[in-house]
């Protein structure tokens, strides 16, 4: 037990921001709920010579990274396209090392469009962890619109995303919140890449309705091909989603909440919700890699 | 040297922004309105007088920044 809670002090989870993203704070909540170290950091923190020493930062100081959500330096461009071309010009090298020691990455909604940006996801060469270019894009929702609502995911990995490995064959509840979100291949590739995924066992959720069937809009809110809600890379460690676990992480973030017979004073904030167990998967992945 | 960089969707690539508009025009009543599509357009000023090297440069832009591959292309047209 002892050795256990001594490796939960090493662990240390950096939550990437620059102007415009706004969901590091609640997963940096999430995270230390469970025990770990986790801060905000701008990127700035990585490469600029005129801040404090004292606010310094190396990826290498790390054992996880967060993407959070938001709308990072304005969507413009893209979603995620400023935020990917900044890491890029900065930490590529620091960050496919990252990836190759198998350091576990996530990129929530804003998050998710800058691994794709990146070339982080799908991820399909595990010696080359960001690819030369896109090979995928999270475009304009078919609505046209900002969807934001609640989402019924059906989690089908088996076992390879290390972000889900304690959560079995079920469906689990987290809100979405975005305009950019619709999983798009180069139409050339998409039964390739789509085959490719789940011989690779990369799929990690799908959008499906409330029977847990795959459905058309609204369920599936943006129009994603094979109704693609979260993939992983091939290795298993990168993993992108466009709902918010962080925002389902306490129990009364759900909105049945509470439920009929829940007593208020019962319920504290250590009432977990359905998106605890991403945090608490990666966690418990890098114990044990440590 | 001043070039304007049209960003576009490639063909068959489904446009919502370009639908919903021509959805709100029909409403309107411009009922000849048979396609509407968007594309963004970056006005460049670059600081080079040789046309090739800038076409090349505004190129190498378009792939690492400005364009998805996967579903957009993109043209340059020379403003001066």
């Amino acid at each position: 037990m002892g050795e256990i809670e001594d490796k939960i002090e090493d662990i240390k989870i950096a939550v990437l921001r620059i102007e415009g993203t706004n969901c590091e704070d609640e997963t940096v909540r999430a995270l230390r709920n469970l025990g770990v170290f986790a801060e905000a950091v701008h990127l700035k923190q990585f490469y600029s010579d005129i801040i404090k020493e004292s606010e310094k930062r190396n990826i290498s100081d790390y054992s996880g990274i967060i993407f959070p959500g938001g709308f990072s330096a304005g969507d413009y461009v893209r979603a995620g396209a400023i935020f990917s071309a900044r890491v890029k010009s900065v930490l590529r090298k620091d960050l496919e090392e990252f990836i190759r020691q198998g350091f576990p990455v996530l990129g929530i909604c804003n998050g998710f469009q800058i691994l794709v940006e990146l070339g982080a996801l799908p991820g399909f060469d595990e010696d080359r962890p960001l690819s030369e270019t896109p090979e995928m894009v999270l475009a304009i929702n078919n609505s046209n619109r900002f969807e934001c609502r609640q989402s019924l995911l059906k989690h089908e990995n088996r076992g390879k995303c290390i972000f889900t490995r304690n959560l079995g064959e079920q469906v689990v509840r987290y809100p979405v919140a975005h305009a950019e979100g619709k999983v798009t291949f180069p139409s050339s590739m998409e039964r390739v890449y789509i085959n490719r995924l789940v011989q690779n066992d990369q799929i990690v959720f799908r959008y499906v309705d409330e029977e847990g069937n795959y459905a058309g809009y609204p369920w599936n809110p943006n129009g994603s091909v094979y109704n693609i809600a979260g993939i992983c890379n091939v290795k298993g460690n990168v993993f992108g989603l466009m709902p918010h676990p962080e925002r389902a992480f306490f129990s009364w973030n759900h909105l049945d909440y509470p439920k009929k017979g829940d007593v208020f004073s019962e319920v504290t904030s250590e009432a977990f919700g359905e998106g605890k167990v991403i945090f608490q998967s990666m966690i418990d992945y890098i114990r044990d890699i440590l | 040297m001043i070039a304007d960089v049209y960003i576009e969707l490639k063909e068959g690539v489904t446009d919502p922004e370009g639908e919903s508009t021509k959805k709100a025009l029909k409403l309107l009543g411009f009922d000849n309105v048979k396609k509407v599509s968007t594309r963004k357009v970056f006005r460049i000023e670059i600081d080079e007088n040789d046309r090739k090297k800038a076409e090349e440069e505004i190129r190498q832009m378009c792939e690492k920044l400005l364009a998805n591959p996967v579903i957009q292309k993109y043209k340059i047209n020379w403003i001066s």
